[in-house]
């Protein structure tokens, strides 16, 4: 598997996703084990209307997003990971009107779990967040051939 | 987080309509916020745009997470004798069942308060309450 496909993969994935979908996630980078994604600033994702800075729960769910993707590019086959936990360590708020950014990788592969780390940052490199995650390995077959063919777009 | 004149209007008359609609993110997820005596439930009604796995389907974890957070929050804010405006510091969450695409709980405990952190439980759940799709703990700095 290459890094265009990686990066297809996760695109595919992610476009299945509703919420990944809404808030307008893309692959900014796919390598075998790591991952960025951005999530695009946006007026509806506000937590603080004083200030214009974007809410944790959408940091969170681009981490999470992240975290739970870069297993697509860890893995050979596509497996559904549901998320076991999460931890995130916020450092300071996003800056407003600019993108975020998510890397993950994969820093520990096993039978039955994995284990990711994250960070979020923005233009210039500062960290707004860290993540730590662990995501059960439930097999291939726990979801259906038609949606693995969704996401792998039926090449090998 | 929002004008001291509309936390002053929610502390006293319980309606969160207020809070709510000042924020962004509480109308993108479609939080709800209710008052029982001095308890308060949080609530996320079914919404498809909040959805994650497409199979179940089951709401995206991160919007579970988004939920659990802002309830943290305003429950915060609430259990606090004058205007404080708290500041997440970290975020650990457990996932415990698939959220599925139904309406979605949460009750927060605030377990221990000092003078410039607090340490706040939330649980949440969807059939029942003794079953919950999720726990966090959260930490945050509280600010005059």
């Amino acid at each position: 598997m290459n890094d265009e496909i990686r990066r297809k993969r996760v695109t595919r994935f992610i476009d299945t996703l509703n919420q990944a979908k809404e808030l307008g996630l893309t692959v900014t980078e796919a390598k075998k084990g790591s991952l960025t994604l951005c999530l695009p600033y946006s007026d509806r994702i506000i937590g603080n209307p004083d200030t214009g800075v974007i809410h944790g729960g959408a940091i969170t769910t681009l981490m999470d997003t992240t975290s739970g993707c870069v297993i697509l590019c860890s893995l050979e086959e596509f497996e559904l990971c549901p998320t076991l936990d999460l931890r995130v360590d916020y450092m300071r708020p996003a800056s407003p009107r600019k993108p975020v950014y998510a890397r993950a990788e994969t820093y520990r592969v096993t039978r039955n779990i994995i284990f990711t780390r994250c960070e979020a940052f923005q233009e210039g490199g500062e960290t707004i967040a860290n993540c730590v995650a662990t995501f059960m390995r439930i097999g291939k077959d726990a979801s259906p051939k038609h949606y693995r063919d969704l996401i792998t777009g039926g090449e090998e | 987080m929002t004008d001291p004149e509309i936390l002053r209007y929610t502390q006293e008359t319980g309606d969160f309509s207020r809070m709510l609609e000042s924020i962004p993110y509480a109308i993108w997820i479609g939080l709800q916020c209710e008052q029982f005596g001095d308890d308060l439930i949080f609530r996320l009604p079914c919404k498809d745009s909040n959805l994650g796995n497409p199979i179940l389907p089951a709401i995206h974890g991160g919007v579970i997470g988004g939920f659990m957070e802002m309830s943290a929050n305003i429950y915060l804010i609430m259990s606090q004798e004058s205007l404080r405006m708290p500041r997440i510091v970290d975020f650990s969450l457990d996932y415990l069942r698939a959220g599925l695409n139904r309406e979605t709980y949460a009750e927060c405990r605030l377990t221990r308060q000092g003078n410039r952190v607090a340490n706040v439980m939330v649980s949440a759940w969807q059939k029942s309450r003794s079953q919950p799709i999720a726990t966090a703990r959260a930490h945050f700095l509280l600010e005059d």
